[in-house]
């Protein structure tokens, strides 16, 4: 009977502050992302100091609620990482995951999050399937997809004459979707796709694709790739001559580790599209020097920005529904206008696509660098209304 | 135009090339591989640990030192070979007497070891490491671009591959080493110094992996994991080869080389996994390897 009447009164001391529905009393976010592998420094070990970044900036502490970082690698197997979920959701008190790079496995996480009614916030992944025909109640999508890549360099190269492609291929989820975007958007204004070639996950090397791609005499080698991939891609690409040959290649997700991996000298003059560049204003710039000292001196990638902004809005939103709950929560999300230093205003659309600017940038040549990390100048920025699918060109049954 | 299985003679015969310079690095590591097993029956896991030292003391070298690639070919392999020969003898020696499997274990641990500092150290995207001037620019053979590089990698590998074979087949320093194997206390009391003949023969082992690795170098990435998916490959080459046989690792190097490569034009998707399945086939039917004996 004592017992009972402590845990009302209790309760009923709770009713006022934010805790009120609190799972086990700790906002508990879980960072599942590549830690070890090809994707590991595009968000890896930086989406959790990202993470952790977020809830110091939201001030967790002196609004006296408890946030908790807890993290794990997924390997990029979907298995892994779906086993992960579960265990998190079901035994650990998780409330949200965040970032998980690799389509394959972000799609796994998405179907057990719906299940579990939690919440997902994608930063690594691409697959603009997750907002699509994958779309769930429990998912935002934060950063990037592919249909924002294809639009954003495919179109651009495409406009400028770029018309014959041939496309490198990552044999997974993301790959398939990438190619499959820009193969409609280079269709879309004109051009022709003359053929693909679907490379495993993880190659070393690229130079038997690459004469496939030089035999095709596509003016455009497109490299539907990401990571590792794509940097022995375009360095073995020049290593073969083809750009000298007169072919040109796209990488169609390059990530600002890739160009600090591949050296200027290699990565120069390539198209690439971001949400996200450390150097674009005082406010991103204020974050990444906050960032990089965490990071082994590595400013933050798109993938991690995104985290950081991702965890930030998620945390607004359980302060203002007052609940930990999933599904509440990404409701709230939804509801509530996003705004942060490094993505600006923006809003999140009922399939879960999160909207800001991209940007399309051309990697500096090393004359114009001013030193470490200094990689982009701006080519154009692409307003959020246009910069992601219309919102009825999914196929998502959430939206009506 | 001729075709052979659908595609042109052209494209056939760069795809064929292309086979040879990849199966040029499977060689150069299942040899260091097959030297160790063979001379010293050690399952040497920490060789892809090895080889990926191999390309990041080639980019210290170059960013830190200012000594350029030709300087790595030499200095490498011998700082690395000494890294090698130092964990012989502090450690893999305490092994000899217990089962391979301890040693397997061993070497396997120390590697994801290895893997895992220079991971902390430099991140998983890598490092870039450019080629050296006298080998940029290529060839136009007519059916494809040759770049110089690639040439010089197929030519070198033969060429240390070959020597080795020699010096262990063919010479008295290689008798004496195939011997001190076989009978160690006879070969002693010759008076010959057999354990530190062992550790100069893993030494030499790991040092044909960092010589891999500098040549990796310039066309991969300097990657901390770069060792670590090409050592499965290799240990697959290696057993097709027959354990310990070396004219056998090179042959199988070489030969697996062109098989992926081709696998890459007929069914690129399976291209990562055709050689283990030669491997179950070979293992099938002849469990001694292509050119290994039973012991």
């Amino acid at each position: 009977m004592l017992r009972k009447l402590g845990i009302a009164v209790a309760a009923a001391m709770a009713v006022g502050t934010a805790q009120a529905q609190i799972s086990g009393g700790v906002v508990k976010i879980g960072v599942l992302s590549d830690m070890s592998s090809l994707y590991a420094d595009i968000g890896g070990p930086g989406s959790v100091v990202a993470a952790r970044m977020a809830v110091e900036d939201f001030g967790a502490a002196k609004k006296g609620m408890k946030v908790e970082i807890v993290s794990a690698d997924h390997q990029n197997k979907p298995e892994v990482g779906s086993s992960i979920a579960r265990q998190w959701y079901d035994t650990d008190g998780v409330d949200v995951i965040v970032d998980v790079p690799t389509s394959s496995v972000a799609l796994a996480v998405n179907q057990v999050t719906r299940e579990k009614a939690k919440a997902f916030l994608v930063s690594g992944a691409a697959t603009s399937d997750l907002t699509g025909k994958a779309c769930s109640p429990n998912t935002i999508h934060w950063t990037y997809d592919t249909w924002m890549l294809a639009h954003g360099t495919g179109g651009a190269i495409v406009k400028t004459g770029g018309d014959t492609w041939f496309f490198l291929t990552a044999d997974y989820a993301f790959g398939h979707a990438l190619e499959r975007d820009t193969a409609e958007v280079v269709k879309a204004n004109g051009g022709k796709v003359l053929g693909a070639v679907r490379h495993p996950l993880n190659t070393q090397d690229f130079s038997s694709f690459l004469l496939q791609a030089q035999s095709s005499k596509a003016k455009i080698i497109g490299l539907a790739n990401a990571g590792g991939d794509t940097i022995n891609s375009i360095k073995q690409a020049a290593e073969f001559g083809i750009v000298r040959g007169g072919q040109n290649l796209a990488g169609l997700l390059v990530f600002i580790s890739d160009v600090n991996a591949l050296g200027l000298d290699k990565a120069e003059g390539l198209i690439l599209t971001e949400t996200f560049y450390w150097d674009q204003n005082d406010q991103t710039r204020a974050f990444a020097k906050r960032f990089a000292p965490q990071n082994k001196n590595h400013m933050p990638t798109m993938v991690q920005a995104g985290v950081y902004s991702a965890v930030l809005h998620y945390l607004k939103a359980v302060e203002a529904a007052k609940t930990d709950d999933g599904t509440k929560v990404v409701a709230k999300m939804k509801e509530l206008p996003t705004d942060d230093p490094l993505f600006g205003k923006g809003r999140i659309r009922q399939d879960g696509r999160k909207l800001h600017n991209a940007y399309l940038f051309e990697v500096k040549k090393p004359s114009e660098s001013k030193g470490a990390w200094d990689y982009y100048k701006l080519r154009s920025t692409i307003p959020a209304d246009q910069a992601f699918r219309p919102e009825k060109e999914g196929g998502c049954p959430l939206v009506k | 135009m001729t075709e052979i299985f659908g595609i042109p003679v052209q494209a056939f015969m760069g795809q064929l090339l292309i086979g040879l310079i990849n199966g040029s690095f499977y060689a150069l590591l299942s040899l260091g591989l097959a030297v160790i097993f063979g001379l010293l029956n050690i399952i040497n896991f920490t060789h892809g640990a090895q080889y990926m030292m191999g390309a990041f003391v080639a980019w210290y070298l170059l960013n830190k030192l200012g000594l350029g690639y030709w300087w790595a070919l030499v200095i490498t392999p011998v700082t690395v070979g000494i890294f090698g020969a130092i964990i012989e003898r502090t450690m893999l020696k305490q092994l000899y007497k217990l089962d391979h499997l301890y040693g397997l274990l061993l070497t396997f641990g120390l590697a994801l070891i290895i893997q895992g500092l220079f991971r902390n150290e430099y991140g998983s995207s890598g490092l870039p490491y450019s080629m050296p001037e006298q080998l940029t620019g290529g060839q136009n053979l007519g059916f494809m671009f040759l770049p110089n590089y690639r040439a010089w990698v197929i030519v070198f590998s033969l060429v240390v591959c070959l020597s080795t074979w020699f010096v262990i087949e063919k010479t008295k320093l290689g008798s004496y080493l195939r011997a001190a194997t076989e009978n160690p206390e006879l070969v002693r009391a010759f008076g010959i110094n057999v354990p530190r003949m062992i550790t100069l023969t893993y030494g030499f082992g790991v040092g044909l992996a960092a010589l891999a690795g500098v040549m990796a170098a310039p066309i991969y990435s300097v990657n901390p994991l770069m060792g670590a998916d090409l050592i499965i490959v290799v240990f697959a080459v290696v057993v097709i080869g027959g354990m310990g046989s070396i004219m056998g690792s090179i042959v199988t190097g070489f030969g697996l080389g062109v098989i992926e490569g081709l696998t890459k034009v007929f069914y690129p998707e399976a291209s990562n996994t055709v050689i283990f399945i030669i491997m179950a086939v070979v293992l099938l039917f002849r469990p001694a390897g292509l050119f290994g004996t039973q012991r």
